[in-house]
């Protein structure tokens, strides 16, 4: 996802000289080309994101387009007064990119996990939050952020994500994606588990269900009528994020059933409510919080079944 | 100029510092309002940069060749707002609105609240790094403008200022100007025993950058000393600004504690505009 996001930001650094890429000491083995090309579009900020985030601030003020950069949640956690005061309630330009969505810096330990800055965001009128689940969509999401006015959140993940649309995608802020259409259960997913959700809808189609799937790679503005049709459509509505089950996609579906009345039946699969205390690669991290394919879809049985 | 013209220019100068002065404490009277000292502390610096040092196109307050003020210190933006409004940008009239309901004045200064409010303010330690970004990208884009930022020294206690002196003192924005009203008072105490500051000068210079102390209630040391910038080519400059916490103000809160939380009671306005009138 890294590699699709600097590849498209470099297309357009290219034309728009107002783009600035600013990093918080981060961007080895992403970054070189970029910074050859394009020297006087890019500042490394030193490892001071509150500063990064305020830099930003004054010079969309002046007409850039800043682009700040770091691991998920040191450039949304450290700096996240920086963000709401400077950034959003002035509603500047200035585009957050965030990586190693979830546990993509698994062995690192808790410090570098990104699991609570959808969460955060959200709260913050007028921010755009996108969280594409694979590199066709982080391409569509680099290039709808860069052509968007206004402050942006683009998650990401790290490395080798692989591709889940098979054709090619109307990315539009605001709304989901429907891979492919059922009736017994609908799934909707973003970011790192896209993929996983993918694998969960094949796993269960085995055991005949029908299963809809949503990409929601929109978080912010999230798309109302889709998971309302869902809800309609189909008899089960599961979210499949790596992110806390508090405030992310989850809460974000949950708030539009919730006040629409729904009676759906309605569940949240997510980093449950907890420190993980073990360490280990991102796969291993899934399974110590119930995110395996096989752990996903005895949730889903479970809970579908009941 | 010859010293005649230079005491022609002083009394115009405390002219528009006392009825400054006179619009502050009625703001925070009207408001019941509290960050009083704080405005008065800075009135001097405030009157002689709008007055006399920076470029300014009240009438235009956008021009993009103007120097840019950001306020950092946005509690006390009533000196903001009065100082504005006594420069002309905008009617005097809408100083009444001061933190009352509906009305267009915020406590803490807000981005185009009024024409000339450069940045929204309020979390202390915001303000230095966005005159940062703004000044950097003067530089880069070769312009003329300068950027003054006004400092508390309270806001000197957070880390993010910090982070802002070390990032402009190493890319040498000597575009960059900033003021602190080192009144000596924040929050809830003197900062030399809260958290204490000094060797403040030291800690600018060894940040790379150039200061100067003054005193800050002056207009001959506010004005000689900002006249010629920067003070070193390729270094930001700093002034550390000796003042008076409430200087100007009920005279029961110079210096105190209370003029950053008490608003002015009836007999202090009585004394405070009388003693004026006299």
């Amino acid at each position: 996802m890294r590699i699709t996001f600097v590849h498209r930001l470099f297309e357009f650094a290219k034309k728009d000289k107002s783009i600035f890429l600013l990093t918080g000491d981060l961007g080895f083995s992403v970054f070189e080309k970029y910074i050859e090309a394009f020297p006087d579009q890019y500042l490394n900020m030193g490892v001071a994101e509150q500063n990064m985030a305020g830099v930003a601030a004054g010079m969309a003020i002046e007409d850039k387009m800043p682009i700040i950069y770091s691991i998920a949640p040191f450039t949304t956690m450290r700096n996240f007064e920086q963000i709401r005061n400077d950034i959003c309630y002035q509603n500047l330009n200035v585009k957050i990119v965030g990586v190693g969505a979830g546990f993509s810096y698994g062995p690192y330990g808790h410090t570098h996990h990104g699991l609570e800055d959808i969460g955060i965001l959200r709260t913050l009128p007028g921010l755009v939050i996108f969280a594409p689940g694979d590199p066709i969509e982080t391409d569509l999401a680099t290039k709808a952020m860069l052509r968007h006015i206004g402050p942006v959140y683009l998650r990401l993940g790290k490395a080798g994500e692989p591709n889940v649309h098979k054709k090619p995608i109307d990315f539009t802020i605001g709304k989901g994606i429907i891979i492919k259409d059922g009736t017994t259960i609908t799934v909707i997913s973003c970011s790192t588990l896209l993929y996983r959700a993918f694998q969960a809808a094949s796993e269960l189609e085995k055991e005949n269900y029908s299963v809809r799937l949503i990409s929601m790679p929109s978080i912010k503005p999230l798309d109302k009528d889709i998971i309302l049709k869902s809800a309609k459509k189909t008899k089960a509505i599961f979210t499949i994020e790596e992110h806390s089950i508090i405030g992310g996609l989850g809460s974000a579906v949950a708030e539009v059933l919730a006040e629409a009345g729904s009676p759906v039946r309605f569940k949240r699969i997510g980093v449950p409510d907890q420190f993980t205390k073990v360490i280990g690669s991102q796969e291993y991290m899934r399974k110590a919080n119930e995110l395996s394919l096989e752990q996903i879809v005895k949730t889903i049985h479970a809970t579908y079944e009941n | 100029m010859n010293k005649k013209t230079l005491t022609s220019e002083r009394v115009k100068l405390e002219k528009h510092a006392n009825e400054i002065r006179k619009q502050i404490i009625t703001m925070a009277y009207v408001a019941k309002s509290a960050h009083t000292g704080g405005a008065l502390s800075c009135v001097e610096i405030m009157v002689a940069l709008y007055f006399t040092i920076m470029k300014v196109f009240p009438r235009d307050a956008d021009n993009p060749l103007r120097d840019r003020l950001i306020f950092s210190k946005a509690h006390d933006a009533k000196v903001l707002y009065a100082v504005l409004a006594e420069r002309g940008f905008f009617d005097k009239k809408i100083l009444e609105g001061y933190e009352m309901n509906g009305g267009l004045l915020p406590g803490h200064s807000t981005r185009h609240c009024m024409p000339g409010v450069e940045v929204s303010a309020g979390a202390l330690g915001h303000g230095l790094s966005m005159a940062a970004g703004i000044a950097y990208v003067g530089k880069i884009d070769k312009k003329k403008f300068r950027v003054f930022t006004i400092l508390s020294d309270g806001e000197c206690d957070e880390g993010s200022t910090w982070e802002a002196i070390l990032f402009a003192g190493h890319h040498k924005l000597d575009n960059l100007i900033t003021i602190v009203d080192y009144n000596k008072l924040q929050g809830f105490g003197f900062t030399k025993d809260i958290l204490d500051l000094e060797p403040f000068v030291d800690k600018w210079k060894s940040f790379q950058w150039e200061v100067k102390e003054i005193n800050g209630h002056s207009f001959e040391e506010i004005i000689k000393t900002l006249n010629h910038l920067p003070f070193k080519n390729g270094k930001p400059s700093v002034v550390i600004a000796n003042t008076i916490k409430g200087f100007g103000g009920p005279k029961v809160h110079i210096n105190q504690i209370s003029s950053q939380y008490k608003p002015p009671t009836d007999e202090e306005i009585e004394e405070i505009f009388s003693e004026e009138n006299s």
